[in-house]
């Protein structure tokens, strides 16, 4: 059975002269367990799409279910449990001011959850920090560390959905590979179904089942992970960011 | 093809030291390189040291930086000797840098034109209109097809790949011999980067020049130059041809390759990095 089932989704951002159609029509579903990729260059609409579906962007037209409820503009804390977002940026997105055990806590408390203590420790150690590490600020921690920490907030609401915008794109490769098989594990794991959305094709097939490659606010390819691999995929536009994730093709002979 | 012949550039034995509250920090411990007509790669993690070589080298540290070396050399001239005013005469004509974002570092009240003008006006003592024609040159030389109306537009009305392109043009446009580019395409989209870079490749083909490419992106560096630098807290690990990355037998580069997700060899899990305490020691 489908996790997410979207529906001739349409996004629309901005108003007046600066109205602009970011996500035009598309149509998806993702099954239970499943990682969905989501590919395309900065402004095909690729983050805003998860936006939607976090319930971050409330102005969108379309149908959306997520595990078999239909949702609206305004949900309900158990319907926002049930996804949360892992952002880009690990520097940006932990308050700096706050230690990580506060950190945590704030979703425990928005969503009224009880042993709060408990759970922070639980959390730490899933994604391998040592439950010490409540007491410390951010810019005590590694760029690896900290994306782990916005991975344990993700986690600790128990969601069913992750959606990952960019989880890796600010680290190392050394730490990125950390933090992918960290996220295979947690999938396995906790029986999670990813959306990650990335513009590397080689994280692409690495991770996700099957990937949707948008352009312009629309999917132009639905490609399996076997396709991308041998490179049999359909559009020009697909083999076109598959040669760019392989480094600089010379023009000359 | 790296030329056996002199090299532009010779780097010997050059370490970089900052002092900070809590000690001393040798971003830079002992590297040597020399940089013939050829692409050069430096790759490396964040805090490497790969800026850092690249900014020394330019005589561009911050104030508080202590380099010393054994040797750096350009061409004829020593650039640990060299006085302030002969770098300036340097910088930009003889040696020029690329940097990451153009949206940061072109001037944003100056139109595109005017700063690229502004190089071959101080270092070439061209009139303006004479300058303004070499520009409108170099604008359609890296496939700007409407060089008249991008003379006259401001960084922040151009994108990031003609921001790029802008930004090369300015590099070029007084014919330097060496080049350092700094991570010149990781803001940009795919096939943006495709573009900037074959555009670069045949500048530097052409004028048969040198080209430091400092980057963090193996698949890149390994298919772009023609050879490459590995450097690890702040030591050059290994230098090999970039064809043959592969090949490497450092564990670092090595840990670095299997770490790499590949659409070539896929596997279900990417190995993660051992870091031992000897490859940041001689």
């Amino acid at each position: 059975m489908s996790i997410i089932s979207v529906k001739d989704l349409a996004i629309g951002l901005g108003s007046g002269s600066d109205y602009r159609q970011v996500v035009k029509s598309v149509t998806f579903d993702v099954e239970a367990g499943e990682i969905f990729g989501l590919v395309g260059e900065s402004g095909c609409g690729k983050s805003t799409v998860l936006g939607a579906l976090a319930g971050r962007i409330k102005a969108w037209n379309g149908q959306i279910q997520i595990d078999g409820e239909a949702v609206g503009a305004a949900r309900s804390r158990s319907q926002l449990a049930k996804q949360q977002m892992v952002f880009q940026d690990p520097f940006g997105s932990l308050h700096p001011r706050h230690t990580i055990g506060r950190t945590l806590l704030e979703p425990l408390e928005i969503h009224g959850l009880d042993q709060k203590q408990e759970r922070v420790e639980q959390v730490l150690r899933d994604v391998g920090l040592p439950p010490a590490f409540r007491n410390r600020f951010p810019h005590q921690l590694s760029g690896g560390q900290r994306q782990r920490v916005a991975i344990a907030r993700a986690l600790i609401l128990k969601p069913r959905i992750l959606l990952l915008d960019e989880p890796t794109s600010a680290l190392d490769v050394s730490i990125q590979a950390e933090i992918l098989n960290l996220l295979k594990d947690l999938r396995e794991r906790e029986k999670l179904t990813y959306i990650l959305v990335s513009h590397d094709m080689a994280v692409i097939a690495h991770m996700c089942n099957r990937v949707a490659v948008m352009q312009d606010g629309v999917f132009v390819e639905v490609a399996g992970r076997a396709s991308l691999l041998d490179g049999a995929v359909q559009n020009a536009y697909t083999r076109t960011l598959l040669e760019g994730s392989r480094g600089y093709r010379s023009a000359r002979p | 093809m790296p030329e056996q012949s002199t090299p532009i550039l010779s780097v010997k034995n050059m370490s970089v030291q900052f002092p900070t509250l809590s000690g001393v920090v040798n971003a830079v411990k002992n590297v040597s390189f020399d940089v013939g007509r050829e692409k050069v790669g430096i790759i490396g993690e964040s805090g490497s040291g790969k800026s850092t070589t690249g900014r020394a080298i330019m005589r561009l540290q911050p104030s508080n930086a202590c380099v010393v070396a054994d040797e750096i050399r350009f061409e004829d001239v020593d650039l640990q000797t060299a006085s302030e005013a002969d770098m300036r005469a340097i910088r930009g004509r003889r040696i020029s840098m690329i940097l990451q974002d153009p949206k940061y570092s072109l001037n944003p009240v100056m139109t595109v034109g005017e700063q690229i003008a502004e190089t071959v006006i101080l270092h070439e003592r061209l009139g303006k209109k004479a300058a303004r024609e070499r520009t409108l040159a170099m604008l359609e030389r890296v496939n700007i097809r409407d060089p008249q109306r991008v003379f006259n537009l401001y960084p922040h009305e151009v994108s990031g790949g003609m921001g790029q392109r802008i930004m090369i043009s300015m590099m070029l446009i007084s014919s330097p011999s060496l080049i350092i580019a700094d991570e010149p395409t990781s803001a940009l989209d795919v096939t943006v980067r495709q573009q900037v870079l074959s555009i670069l490749d045949d500048l530097i083909k052409e004028r048969n020049i040198g080209l430091v490419f400092i980057s963090h992106d193996l698949n890149l560096v390994k298919s772009f130059c023609d050879r490459v630098i590995i450097m690890y807290a702040g030591r050059i690990v290994e230098t090999l041809e970039a064809a043959k990355l592969d090949e490497a037998t450092h564990p670092y580069t090595r840990g670095l390759l299997e770490a790499l997700p590949s659409l070539d060899h896929p596997r279900d899990r990417l190995e993660v990095l051992k870091r031992q305490a000897s490859w940041a020691e001689a």
